[in-house]
Protein backbone atom coordinates (compact mmCIF):
# COMPACT_ATOMS: atom_id res chain seq x y z
CA UNK A 1 0.00 0.00 0.00
CA UNK A 2 1.22 3.54 -1.00
CA UNK A 3 1.69 5.93 1.73
CA UNK A 4 -1.55 8.36 2.51
CA UNK A 5 0.39 11.06 0.88
CA UNK A 6 0.54 9.42 -1.96
CA UNK A 7 -3.33 8.31 -2.01
CA UNK A 8 -4.15 11.64 -1.61
CA UNK A 9 -2.45 13.35 -4.14
CA UNK A 10 -3.69 10.83 -6.93
CA UNK A 11 -7.09 11.78 -5.12
CA UNK A 12 -6.80 15.20 -6.04
CA UNK A 13 -5.25 14.55 -9.87
CA UNK A 14 -8.45 12.15 -9.95
CA UNK A 15 -10.43 14.66 -9.05
CA UNK A 16 -8.82 16.71 -11.67
CA UNK A 17 -9.49 14.97 -14.44
CA UNK A 18 -13.33 14.34 -13.75
CA UNK A 19 -13.30 18.66 -13.46
CA UNK A 20 -10.89 18.29 -16.35
CA UNK A 21 -13.94 16.33 -18.76
CA UNK A 22 -16.75 18.14 -17.03
CA UNK A 23 -15.31 21.09 -18.11
CA UNK A 24 -14.45 20.32 -21.60
CA UNK A 25 -18.13 19.72 -22.13
CA UNK A 26 -19.08 23.54 -22.01
CA UNK A 27 -17.65 25.72 -24.38
CA UNK A 28 -17.36 28.86 -21.28
CA UNK A 29 -14.90 26.75 -19.53
CA UNK A 30 -13.30 23.86 -21.98
CA UNK A 31 -10.08 25.67 -22.02
CA UNK A 32 -9.64 25.77 -18.16
CA UNK A 33 -10.85 22.04 -18.11
CA UNK A 34 -8.11 21.01 -19.80
CA UNK A 35 -5.59 23.04 -18.03
CA UNK A 36 -6.74 21.72 -15.01
CA UNK A 37 -6.32 18.40 -16.78
CA UNK A 38 -2.92 19.08 -16.63
CA UNK A 39 -2.29 20.03 -13.67
CA UNK A 40 -3.46 16.69 -12.42
CA UNK A 41 -1.47 15.08 -14.38
CA UNK A 42 1.59 17.26 -13.60
CA UNK A 43 0.58 16.19 -9.77
CA UNK A 44 0.50 12.90 -10.46
CA UNK A 45 3.50 12.09 -12.40
CA UNK A 46 5.60 14.15 -9.73
CA UNK A 47 3.96 12.08 -6.85
CA UNK A 48 4.43 8.58 -8.83
CA UNK A 49 8.25 10.10 -9.84
CA UNK A 50 9.12 10.94 -5.90
CA UNK A 51 7.51 7.84 -4.74
CA UNK A 52 7.71 5.19 -6.92
CA UNK A 53 11.25 6.15 -9.00
CA UNK A 54 13.41 3.89 -6.07
CA UNK A 55 15.73 2.78 -9.52
CA UNK A 56 16.54 3.96 -12.49
CA UNK A 57 15.53 7.84 -11.59
CA UNK A 58 17.46 9.32 -14.01
CA UNK A 59 16.87 6.92 -16.98
CA UNK A 60 13.04 7.77 -16.51
CA UNK A 61 13.65 11.50 -16.14
CA UNK A 62 15.29 11.40 -19.44
CA UNK A 63 12.90 9.08 -20.94
CA UNK A 64 10.31 11.55 -20.05
CA UNK A 65 12.36 14.17 -21.37
CA UNK A 66 12.49 12.50 -24.44
CA UNK A 67 8.95 12.35 -24.67
CA UNK A 68 8.60 15.84 -24.27
CA UNK A 69 11.08 17.01 -26.60
CA UNK A 70 8.86 14.75 -29.02
CA UNK A 71 5.50 15.32 -27.90
CA UNK A 72 5.24 18.87 -27.84
CA UNK A 73 6.77 19.90 -31.20
CA UNK A 74 4.54 17.55 -32.92
CA UNK A 75 1.41 19.16 -31.00
CA UNK A 76 2.39 22.30 -31.89
CA UNK A 77 3.77 22.36 -35.34
CA UNK A 78 0.38 20.41 -36.73
CA UNK A 79 -1.53 21.69 -39.10
CA UNK A 80 -5.30 22.30 -37.82
CA UNK A 81 -6.20 20.67 -41.16
CA UNK A 82 -4.32 17.12 -39.46
CA UNK A 83 -5.82 17.10 -35.89
CA UNK A 84 -7.25 13.89 -36.25
CA UNK A 85 -4.66 12.25 -37.18
CA UNK A 86 -2.72 13.91 -34.88
CA UNK A 87 -4.94 12.63 -32.06
CA UNK A 88 -5.27 9.06 -33.44
CA UNK A 89 -1.59 8.65 -32.86
CA UNK A 90 -1.02 9.97 -29.78
CA UNK A 91 -4.26 7.62 -29.03
CA UNK A 92 -1.90 4.89 -30.21
CA UNK A 93 1.12 5.67 -28.32
CA UNK A 94 -0.54 5.54 -25.45
CA UNK A 95 -2.22 2.23 -26.21
CA UNK A 96 1.07 0.74 -26.38
CA UNK A 97 2.36 2.33 -22.97
CA UNK A 98 -0.40 0.37 -21.49
CA UNK A 99 0.56 -2.76 -22.92
CA UNK A 100 3.97 -2.14 -22.46
CA UNK A 101 3.52 -1.50 -18.76
CA UNK A 102 1.27 -4.69 -18.49
CA UNK A 103 4.14 -7.03 -20.31
CA UNK A 104 6.81 -5.50 -17.50
CA UNK A 105 4.79 -6.21 -14.91
CA UNK A 106 4.14 -9.90 -15.81
CA UNK A 107 8.15 -10.29 -16.28
CA UNK A 108 8.85 -8.66 -13.07
CA UNK A 109 5.93 -10.82 -11.24
CA UNK A 110 5.45 -14.23 -13.17
CA UNK A 111 2.77 -16.01 -11.18
CA UNK A 112 0.29 -14.10 -9.89
CA UNK A 113 -3.31 -14.75 -9.06
CA UNK A 114 -5.62 -15.22 -11.83
CA UNK A 115 -7.36 -11.73 -11.24
CA UNK A 116 -3.47 -9.90 -12.02
CA UNK A 117 -3.18 -12.27 -14.99
CA UNK A 118 -6.81 -11.87 -16.53
CA UNK A 119 -6.32 -8.15 -16.14
CA UNK A 120 -2.92 -8.21 -17.64
CA UNK A 121 -4.19 -10.41 -20.75
CA UNK A 122 -6.85 -7.43 -20.68
CA UNK A 123 -4.18 -4.49 -20.98
CA UNK A 124 -2.20 -6.31 -23.20
CA UNK A 125 -4.74 -7.05 -25.48
CA UNK A 126 -6.76 -4.20 -25.39
CA UNK A 127 -3.13 -1.97 -25.47
CA UNK A 128 -2.26 -3.57 -28.84
CA UNK A 129 -5.61 -3.08 -30.88
CA UNK A 130 -5.60 0.43 -29.77
CA UNK A 131 -1.98 0.94 -30.84
CA UNK A 132 -2.31 -0.56 -34.30
CA UNK A 133 -5.33 0.11 -34.65
CA UNK A 134 -4.77 4.05 -34.02
CA UNK A 135 -1.75 3.63 -36.77
CA UNK A 136 -3.75 2.60 -39.46
CA UNK A 137 -6.28 5.36 -38.66
CA UNK A 138 -3.38 7.58 -38.64
CA UNK A 139 -2.35 6.18 -42.24
CA UNK A 140 -5.97 6.40 -43.73
CA UNK A 141 -6.55 10.19 -42.19
CA UNK A 142 -2.53 10.96 -43.66
CA UNK A 143 -3.97 9.24 -46.91
CA UNK A 144 -0.90 7.17 -46.98
CA UNK A 145 -3.14 4.72 -47.84
CA UNK A 146 -6.53 4.65 -49.09
CA UNK A 147 -9.16 6.32 -47.30
CA UNK A 148 -11.66 3.97 -48.96
CA UNK A 149 -13.36 0.89 -46.55
CA UNK A 150 -10.36 -1.78 -47.45
CA UNK A 151 -11.88 -5.17 -47.81
CA UNK A 152 -9.87 -8.27 -47.90
CA UNK A 153 -10.81 -11.68 -49.24
CA UNK A 154 -12.33 -13.24 -46.60
CA UNK A 155 -11.71 -10.22 -44.28
CA UNK A 156 -14.68 -11.17 -41.76
CA UNK A 157 -13.53 -14.12 -41.66
CA UNK A 158 -10.06 -13.65 -40.64
CA UNK A 159 -11.37 -11.24 -38.28
CA UNK A 160 -13.70 -13.74 -36.51
CA UNK A 161 -10.60 -16.11 -36.44
CA UNK A 162 -8.30 -13.54 -34.95
CA UNK A 163 -10.38 -12.15 -32.24
CA UNK A 164 -11.17 -16.19 -31.42
CA UNK A 165 -7.65 -16.40 -31.28
CA UNK A 166 -7.33 -13.60 -28.98
CA UNK A 167 -10.02 -14.78 -26.77
CA UNK A 168 -8.09 -18.57 -27.11
CA UNK A 169 -4.73 -16.83 -26.39
CA UNK A 170 -5.73 -14.17 -22.87
CA UNK A 171 -7.56 -17.44 -21.55
CA UNK A 172 -3.79 -19.64 -21.81
CA UNK A 173 -2.01 -16.71 -20.83
CA UNK A 174 -4.77 -16.45 -17.66
CA UNK A 175 -4.12 -20.52 -16.56
CA UNK A 176 -0.82 -20.97 -17.49
CA UNK A 177 0.86 -17.66 -16.64
CA UNK A 178 3.48 -18.02 -19.68
CA UNK A 179 5.31 -14.75 -21.18
CA UNK A 180 5.68 -16.23 -24.23
CA UNK A 181 1.87 -16.74 -24.84
CA UNK A 182 1.63 -13.27 -23.46
CA UNK A 183 3.91 -11.99 -26.28
CA UNK A 184 1.56 -14.17 -28.80
CA UNK A 185 -1.30 -12.44 -27.50
CA UNK A 186 0.14 -9.00 -28.39
CA UNK A 187 1.15 -9.95 -31.99
CA UNK A 188 -2.71 -11.55 -32.48
CA UNK A 189 -4.28 -7.83 -30.54
CA UNK A 190 -1.90 -5.80 -33.09
CA UNK A 191 -3.44 -7.95 -35.81
CA UNK A 192 -6.84 -7.46 -34.31
CA UNK A 193 -6.63 -4.25 -34.32
CA UNK A 194 -5.40 -3.84 -37.89
CA UNK A 195 -8.33 -6.02 -39.15
CA UNK A 196 -10.65 -3.91 -37.10
CA UNK A 197 -9.87 -0.95 -38.34
CA UNK A 198 -9.36 -1.76 -42.60
CA UNK A 199 -12.83 -1.57 -43.01
CA UNK A 200 -13.95 1.84 -41.69
CA UNK A 201 -14.50 3.80 -44.14
CA UNK A 202 -13.06 7.31 -44.89
CA UNK A 203 -15.91 9.20 -43.25
CA UNK A 204 -16.34 6.78 -40.38
CA UNK A 205 -12.53 6.96 -39.37
CA UNK A 206 -13.13 9.38 -36.59
CA UNK A 207 -15.81 7.66 -35.20
CA UNK A 208 -13.30 4.59 -35.00
CA UNK A 209 -10.69 7.07 -33.49
CA UNK A 210 -13.36 7.85 -30.48
CA UNK A 211 -13.59 4.53 -30.04
CA UNK A 212 -10.05 3.56 -30.09
CA UNK A 213 -9.40 6.59 -27.46
CA UNK A 214 -12.34 4.69 -25.23
CA UNK A 215 -10.54 1.36 -25.45
CA UNK A 216 -7.15 2.62 -24.85
CA UNK A 217 -8.78 4.38 -21.69
CA UNK A 218 -10.09 0.79 -20.56
CA UNK A 219 -6.23 -0.90 -20.88
CA UNK A 220 -5.02 1.77 -19.02
CA UNK A 221 -8.09 1.13 -16.32
CA UNK A 222 -7.25 -2.84 -16.81
CA UNK A 223 -3.78 -2.38 -16.12
CA UNK A 224 -5.00 -0.02 -12.52
CA UNK A 225 -5.73 -3.33 -11.82
CA UNK A 226 -2.27 -5.25 -12.15
CA UNK A 227 -0.74 -2.54 -10.54
CA UNK A 228 -3.71 -2.06 -7.93
CA UNK A 229 -3.61 1.42 -9.00
CA UNK A 230 -6.27 3.74 -8.20
CA UNK A 231 -5.74 6.58 -9.90
CA UNK A 232 -5.30 4.18 -12.79
CA UNK A 233 -8.56 2.44 -12.36
CA UNK A 234 -10.37 5.65 -12.16
CA UNK A 235 -8.83 7.85 -14.85
CA UNK A 236 -8.71 5.03 -17.53
CA UNK A 237 -12.52 4.09 -16.32
CA UNK A 238 -13.65 7.93 -17.05
CA UNK A 239 -11.80 7.84 -21.11
CA UNK A 240 -13.33 4.28 -21.30
CA UNK A 241 -17.03 5.51 -20.23
CA UNK A 242 -16.69 9.40 -21.39
CA UNK A 243 -15.24 7.77 -24.90
CA UNK A 244 -17.79 5.30 -25.35
CA UNK A 245 -20.70 7.90 -24.91
CA UNK A 246 -18.92 10.73 -26.99
CA UNK A 247 -18.53 7.63 -29.75
CA UNK A 248 -22.23 7.49 -29.99
CA UNK A 249 -22.86 11.37 -29.53
CA UNK A 250 -20.96 11.57 -32.76
CA UNK A 251 -22.51 8.44 -34.60
CA UNK A 252 -25.69 10.16 -34.07
CA UNK A 253 -24.72 13.28 -35.64
CA UNK A 254 -23.69 11.29 -38.48
CA UNK A 255 -27.49 9.39 -38.17
CA UNK A 256 -25.80 6.56 -38.40
CA UNK A 257 -25.45 3.55 -36.04
CA UNK A 258 -22.47 2.63 -34.98
CA UNK A 259 -22.44 -1.18 -35.35
CA UNK A 260 -23.05 0.12 -38.91
CA UNK A 261 -20.18 2.05 -39.56
CA UNK A 262 -18.04 -0.64 -37.44
CA UNK A 263 -19.74 -3.73 -39.49
CA UNK A 264 -21.38 -2.05 -42.41
CA UNK A 265 -17.90 -1.87 -44.50
CA UNK A 266 -19.37 0.40 -46.98
CA UNK A 267 -20.31 -3.14 -49.12
CA UNK A 268 -21.65 -0.76 -51.41
CA UNK A 269 -18.61 0.53 -52.60
CA UNK A 270 -19.85 0.06 -55.76
CA UNK A 271 -22.28 2.95 -55.83
CA UNK A 272 -20.15 4.89 -58.33
CA UNK A 273 -21.32 2.14 -60.99
CA UNK A 274 -23.48 4.46 -62.80
CA UNK A 275 -20.77 6.90 -63.73
CA UNK A 276 -21.00 5.27 -67.92
CA UNK A 277 -24.39 7.04 -67.88
CA UNK A 278 -23.98 10.39 -69.79
CA UNK A 279 -24.05 12.94 -67.93
CA UNK A 280 -23.31 16.46 -68.43
CA UNK A 281 -21.36 19.03 -65.95
CA UNK A 282 -21.78 22.65 -65.90
CA UNK A 283 -18.72 24.41 -65.72
CA UNK A 284 -18.80 28.36 -64.82
CA UNK A 285 -15.80 30.59 -65.06
CA UNK A 286 -15.09 32.66 -61.94
CA UNK A 287 -17.21 36.09 -63.49
CA UNK A 288 -20.15 34.17 -63.71
CA UNK A 289 -20.04 32.90 -60.39
CA UNK A 290 -19.06 36.85 -58.98
CA UNK A 291 -21.94 38.23 -60.87
CA UNK A 292 -24.11 35.76 -59.26
CA UNK A 293 -23.10 35.67 -55.76
CA UNK A 294 -22.19 40.07 -56.22
CA UNK A 295 -25.92 40.09 -56.94
CA UNK A 296 -27.74 37.99 -54.93
CA UNK A 297 -29.87 38.57 -51.36
CA UNK A 298 -28.87 35.63 -49.77
CA UNK A 299 -25.74 33.51 -50.05
CA UNK A 300 -24.85 30.36 -47.93
CA UNK A 301 -20.84 28.80 -47.41
CA UNK A 302 -21.05 25.01 -46.81
CA UNK A 303 -17.49 24.74 -46.14
CA UNK A 304 -15.56 20.98 -46.25
CA UNK A 305 -12.48 19.90 -45.45
CA UNK A 306 -11.39 20.90 -49.31
CA UNK A 307 -11.28 24.28 -47.44
CA UNK A 308 -9.32 23.30 -45.12
CA UNK A 309 -6.71 21.91 -46.96
CA UNK A 310 -6.84 24.48 -49.52
CA UNK A 311 -6.04 26.55 -46.29
CA UNK A 312 -8.99 29.11 -47.70
CA UNK A 313 -10.49 29.86 -44.59
CA UNK A 314 -9.72 33.27 -45.07
CA UNK A 315 -9.84 34.00 -48.30
CA UNK A 316 -13.47 32.89 -47.89
CA UNK A 317 -14.19 35.26 -44.61
CA UNK A 318 -12.80 38.18 -47.13
CA UNK A 319 -15.16 36.88 -49.50
CA UNK A 320 -18.42 36.82 -46.90
CA UNK A 321 -16.95 40.26 -46.08
CA UNK A 322 -17.19 41.99 -49.14
CA UNK A 323 -20.60 40.32 -50.30
CA UNK A 324 -21.52 41.94 -46.70
CA UNK A 325 -20.56 45.35 -48.00
CA UNK A 326 -22.62 45.05 -50.77
CA UNK A 327 -25.88 44.20 -48.75
CA UNK A 328 -25.68 40.25 -49.24
CA UNK A 329 -26.73 37.87 -46.52
CA UNK A 330 -24.03 35.56 -45.88
CA UNK A 331 -24.30 32.63 -43.66
CA UNK A 332 -22.16 29.61 -42.96
CA UNK A 333 -23.52 26.49 -42.81
CA UNK A 334 -21.20 23.88 -40.95
CA UNK A 335 -22.47 20.31 -41.23
CA UNK A 336 -21.65 18.25 -37.95
CA UNK A 337 -18.92 16.29 -39.76
CA UNK A 338 -18.06 19.01 -41.70
CA UNK A 339 -14.08 18.87 -41.52
CA UNK A 340 -12.71 15.33 -40.29
CA UNK A 341 -13.93 14.98 -37.18
CA UNK A 342 -17.18 16.91 -35.68
CA UNK A 343 -16.60 19.94 -34.35
CA UNK A 344 -13.28 20.04 -36.62
CA UNK A 345 -15.09 22.89 -39.27
CA UNK A 346 -15.56 25.33 -36.52
CA UNK A 347 -12.24 24.83 -35.21
CA UNK A 348 -11.07 26.06 -38.55
CA UNK A 349 -13.07 28.75 -38.96
CA UNK A 350 -12.50 30.18 -35.82
CA UNK A 351 -8.82 30.38 -36.23
CA UNK A 352 -9.99 32.40 -39.55
CA UNK A 353 -12.19 34.90 -37.20
CA UNK A 354 -14.65 34.21 -38.66
CA UNK A 355 -17.69 35.71 -36.23
CA UNK A 356 -19.74 32.71 -34.02
CA UNK A 357 -22.66 34.19 -35.22
CA UNK A 358 -22.54 33.62 -38.82
CA UNK A 359 -22.32 29.78 -38.10
CA UNK A 360 -25.67 28.01 -38.41
CA UNK A 361 -26.07 24.22 -38.16
CA UNK A 362 -28.14 21.88 -40.01
CA UNK A 363 -31.71 22.89 -38.12
CA UNK A 364 -30.81 26.31 -38.47
CA UNK A 365 -30.54 26.29 -42.47
CA UNK A 366 -32.53 23.57 -44.23
CA UNK A 367 -36.24 25.32 -43.19
CA UNK A 368 -35.51 27.98 -45.21
CA UNK A 369 -33.16 27.15 -47.76
CA UNK A 370 -35.23 27.71 -50.70
CA UNK A 371 -35.48 31.36 -50.20
CA UNK A 372 -31.20 31.09 -50.47
CA UNK A 373 -29.95 32.34 -53.79
CA UNK A 374 -26.76 30.92 -54.03
CA UNK A 375 -25.18 28.00 -52.05
CA UNK A 376 -21.70 28.01 -52.41
CA UNK A 377 -20.03 24.46 -51.80
CA UNK A 378 -16.31 25.17 -50.87
CA UNK A 379 -14.56 21.72 -50.97
CA UNK A 380 -17.09 19.56 -49.17
CA UNK A 381 -19.17 17.28 -51.03
CA UNK A 382 -20.95 14.72 -48.83
CA UNK A 383 -22.31 16.59 -46.44
CA UNK A 384 -24.69 18.01 -48.97
CA UNK A 385 -25.21 14.93 -51.23
CA UNK A 386 -28.81 14.49 -52.11
CA UNK A 387 -28.32 10.53 -52.14
CA UNK A 388 -28.37 10.66 -48.05
CA UNK A 389 -31.65 11.20 -48.18
CA UNK A 390 -33.19 10.57 -51.11
CA UNK A 391 -31.65 7.22 -51.94
CA UNK A 392 -32.05 4.20 -49.50
CA UNK A 393 -29.37 1.91 -51.22
CA UNK A 394 -26.61 5.27 -50.70
CA UNK A 395 -23.84 4.41 -48.53
CA UNK A 396 -24.16 7.04 -46.31
CA UNK A 397 -28.10 6.76 -46.52
CA UNK A 398 -29.62 8.21 -43.45
CA UNK A 399 -26.68 11.34 -42.34
CA UNK A 400 -28.23 14.34 -42.02
CA UNK A 401 -27.31 16.88 -45.08
CA UNK A 402 -28.03 20.03 -46.04
CA UNK A 403 -30.90 20.36 -48.46
CA UNK A 404 -28.61 22.26 -51.23
CA UNK A 405 -30.74 20.96 -54.16
CA UNK A 406 -33.66 22.89 -52.87
CA UNK A 407 -31.84 25.91 -52.94
CA UNK A 408 -32.17 28.68 -56.37
CA UNK A 409 -28.49 27.59 -57.63
CA UNK A 410 -25.81 25.86 -55.92
CA UNK A 411 -21.85 26.57 -57.37
CA UNK A 412 -19.92 23.71 -56.52
CA UNK A 413 -15.73 24.38 -55.64
CA UNK A 414 -13.97 21.82 -56.35
CA UNK A 415 -10.67 20.48 -57.65
CA UNK A 416 -11.59 17.83 -59.84
CA UNK A 417 -14.86 15.60 -60.28
CA UNK A 418 -13.32 12.87 -57.56
CA UNK A 419 -16.11 11.96 -55.18
CA UNK A 420 -15.81 12.85 -51.47
CA UNK A 421 -14.46 11.14 -48.63
CA UNK A 422 -16.65 8.57 -48.52
CA UNK A 423 -16.13 7.77 -52.06
CA UNK A 424 -19.70 8.29 -52.66
CA UNK A 425 -20.75 9.67 -56.26
CA UNK A 426 -23.01 12.70 -55.79
CA UNK A 427 -26.07 13.38 -58.25
CA UNK A 428 -25.98 16.95 -57.05
CA UNK A 429 -23.00 17.33 -59.23
CA UNK A 430 -24.73 16.91 -62.53
CA UNK A 431 -28.12 19.07 -61.63
CA UNK A 432 -29.18 22.07 -64.26
CA UNK A 433 -29.00 24.31 -61.35
CA UNK A 434 -25.65 23.30 -60.07
CA UNK A 435 -22.22 25.21 -61.59
CA UNK A 436 -19.23 23.39 -61.31
CA UNK A 437 -15.63 25.97 -60.66
CA UNK A 438 -12.95 23.71 -60.80
CA UNK A 439 -9.39 23.91 -58.81
CA UNK A 440 -7.57 25.03 -55.70
CA UNK A 441 -10.09 26.33 -53.11
CA UNK A 442 -8.21 29.03 -52.19
CA UNK A 443 -6.98 30.07 -55.76
CA UNK A 444 -10.68 30.13 -56.80
CA UNK A 445 -11.88 32.32 -53.37
CA UNK A 446 -9.33 34.52 -54.34
CA UNK A 447 -9.72 35.05 -57.97
CA UNK A 448 -13.54 35.52 -56.59
CA UNK A 449 -12.90 37.85 -54.29
CA UNK A 450 -10.85 39.69 -57.35
CA UNK A 451 -14.31 39.73 -59.57
CA UNK A 452 -16.78 40.03 -57.25
CA UNK A 453 -15.11 43.75 -55.95
CA UNK A 454 -15.46 44.51 -59.93
CA UNK A 455 -19.04 43.30 -60.30
CA UNK B 1 -10.38 -7.01 -4.93
CA UNK B 2 -14.14 -5.77 -4.45
CA UNK B 3 -12.91 -2.27 -3.31
CA UNK B 4 -11.33 -1.71 -6.69
CA UNK B 5 -14.98 -3.06 -8.29
CA UNK B 6 -16.44 -0.83 -6.44
CA UNK B 7 -14.11 1.99 -7.75
CA UNK B 8 -14.55 1.08 -11.31
CA UNK B 9 -18.61 0.57 -10.95
CA UNK B 10 -17.93 4.17 -9.85
CA UNK B 11 -16.26 5.69 -12.16
CA UNK B 12 -18.23 4.45 -14.87
CA UNK B 13 -21.23 6.43 -14.05
CA UNK B 14 -19.11 9.47 -13.50
CA UNK B 15 -17.62 8.79 -16.98
CA UNK B 16 -21.25 8.39 -18.21
CA UNK B 17 -22.55 11.81 -16.73
CA UNK B 18 -19.70 14.35 -17.15
CA UNK B 19 -20.00 14.10 -20.61
CA UNK B 20 -24.07 13.51 -21.06
CA UNK B 21 -24.49 16.50 -22.26
CA UNK B 22 -22.09 17.90 -24.78
CA UNK B 23 -22.33 20.01 -28.19
CA UNK B 24 -20.95 19.41 -31.25
CA UNK B 25 -18.14 21.66 -31.57
CA UNK B 26 -16.79 20.23 -28.40
CA UNK B 27 -16.80 16.82 -29.67
CA UNK B 28 -13.03 17.08 -31.18
CA UNK B 29 -11.72 18.63 -27.88
CA UNK B 30 -13.43 16.82 -25.60
CA UNK B 31 -12.21 13.68 -27.45
CA UNK B 32 -8.61 15.22 -27.22
CA UNK B 33 -8.75 16.00 -23.45
CA UNK B 34 -9.84 12.60 -23.00
CA UNK B 35 -7.03 11.25 -24.56
CA UNK B 36 -4.65 13.41 -23.00
CA UNK B 37 -5.78 11.77 -19.44
CA UNK B 38 -5.83 8.61 -20.66
CA UNK B 39 -1.67 8.98 -20.50
CA UNK B 40 -1.78 8.96 -17.07
CA UNK B 41 -0.73 5.23 -17.73
CA UNK B 42 2.62 7.59 -17.56
CA UNK B 43 2.29 6.74 -13.76
CA UNK B 44 1.95 3.36 -14.14
CA UNK B 45 5.22 3.52 -16.62
CA UNK B 46 6.87 5.14 -13.67
CA UNK B 47 5.75 3.10 -10.96
CA UNK B 48 7.06 -0.23 -13.37
CA UNK B 49 10.67 1.15 -14.33
CA UNK B 50 11.39 2.53 -11.33
CA UNK B 51 11.50 -1.05 -9.19
CA UNK B 52 12.72 -3.24 -12.23
CA UNK B 53 15.98 -4.46 -11.84
CA UNK B 54 16.25 -6.43 -14.61
CA UNK B 55 17.13 -4.69 -18.35
CA UNK B 56 15.18 -6.11 -20.70
CA UNK B 57 12.16 -5.26 -17.86
CA UNK B 58 13.88 -1.47 -17.53
CA UNK B 59 14.01 -1.35 -20.96
CA UNK B 60 10.38 -1.84 -21.65
CA UNK B 61 9.78 0.20 -18.87
CA UNK B 62 11.30 3.28 -20.29
CA UNK B 63 9.93 2.73 -23.54
CA UNK B 64 6.45 2.66 -21.84
CA UNK B 65 7.49 5.73 -20.06
CA UNK B 66 8.63 7.88 -23.20
CA UNK B 67 5.41 6.64 -24.78
CA UNK B 68 3.11 7.53 -22.62
CA UNK B 69 4.64 11.43 -22.13
CA UNK B 70 4.23 11.87 -25.72
CA UNK B 71 0.29 10.66 -24.93
CA UNK B 72 0.72 13.27 -22.14
CA UNK B 73 2.33 16.49 -23.42
CA UNK B 74 0.83 15.89 -26.94
CA UNK B 75 -2.76 15.04 -25.96
CA UNK B 76 -2.96 18.43 -23.89
CA UNK B 77 -0.82 20.94 -26.22
CA UNK B 78 -3.16 19.92 -29.34
CA UNK B 79 -6.45 20.27 -26.78
CA UNK B 80 -5.02 23.60 -25.64
CA UNK B 81 -4.49 24.57 -29.35
CA UNK B 82 -7.66 24.22 -30.41
CA UNK B 83 -9.79 25.48 -27.71
CA UNK B 84 -7.50 29.00 -28.09
CA UNK B 85 -9.01 29.36 -31.28
CA UNK B 86 -12.47 29.27 -29.64
CA UNK B 87 -11.46 31.47 -26.75
CA UNK B 88 -9.45 34.49 -28.73
CA UNK B 89 -12.82 34.56 -30.55
CA UNK B 90 -15.44 34.62 -28.00
CA UNK B 91 -13.15 37.59 -26.35
CA UNK B 92 -14.88 39.45 -29.17
CA UNK B 93 -11.60 40.32 -31.24
CA UNK B 94 -12.50 43.13 -33.75
CA UNK B 95 -12.81 41.19 -37.20
CA UNK B 96 -10.52 43.26 -39.47
CA UNK B 97 -11.98 44.95 -42.31
CA UNK B 98 -10.89 43.53 -45.70
CA UNK B 99 -11.26 46.58 -48.01
CA UNK B 100 -8.30 48.20 -49.25
CA UNK B 101 -10.37 52.10 -49.92
CA UNK B 102 -10.86 50.96 -53.88
CA UNK B 103 -14.36 49.42 -53.20
CA UNK B 104 -16.46 49.66 -56.15
CA UNK B 105 -20.30 49.46 -55.62
CA UNK B 106 -21.41 48.72 -59.14
CA UNK B 107 -24.57 48.68 -58.93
Amino acid sequence: MSPTWVQLAYLVAALCFVLALKGLSTPRHARAGNLLGAAGMALAVVTAYVHGAVHNGLLIALAVAAGVAVGIPAARSVKMTAIPQMVALFNGVGGAAAALVALTEFLAVPHGSVLFQAATALTVLIGSVSFSGSVVTFLKLQEVMTTRPVLLPAGRLLGIGVAVACAVLALAVVLTGNSVLLVLLALAGLALGVLFVLPVGGADVPIAISLLNAFTGLAVAASGYVLANTLLIVSGTLVGASGTILTRLMAQAMGRPLTNILFGAFQTTAATARTDEQRTVRAGTVEDVAIMLGYAHSVLVVPGYGLAVAQGQHAARELAQVLEQRGVTVHYGIHPVAGRMPGHMNVLLAEADVPYEHLKELDDVNPGIGSVDVVLVVGANDVVNPGARDEPSSPIYGMPIFDVDRARAVVFMKRSMRPGFAGVDNSLLYHPKTTMLFGDAKESLTKLLAAVKQV
Amino acid sequence: MIDLLTIFVLAVFVGFEVVSKVSTILHTPLMSGANAIHGVILVGAILITGRAEHALEIALGLAAVFLATVNVVGGFVVTDRMLEMFKGHKAGKPVKSATNGHREVGE
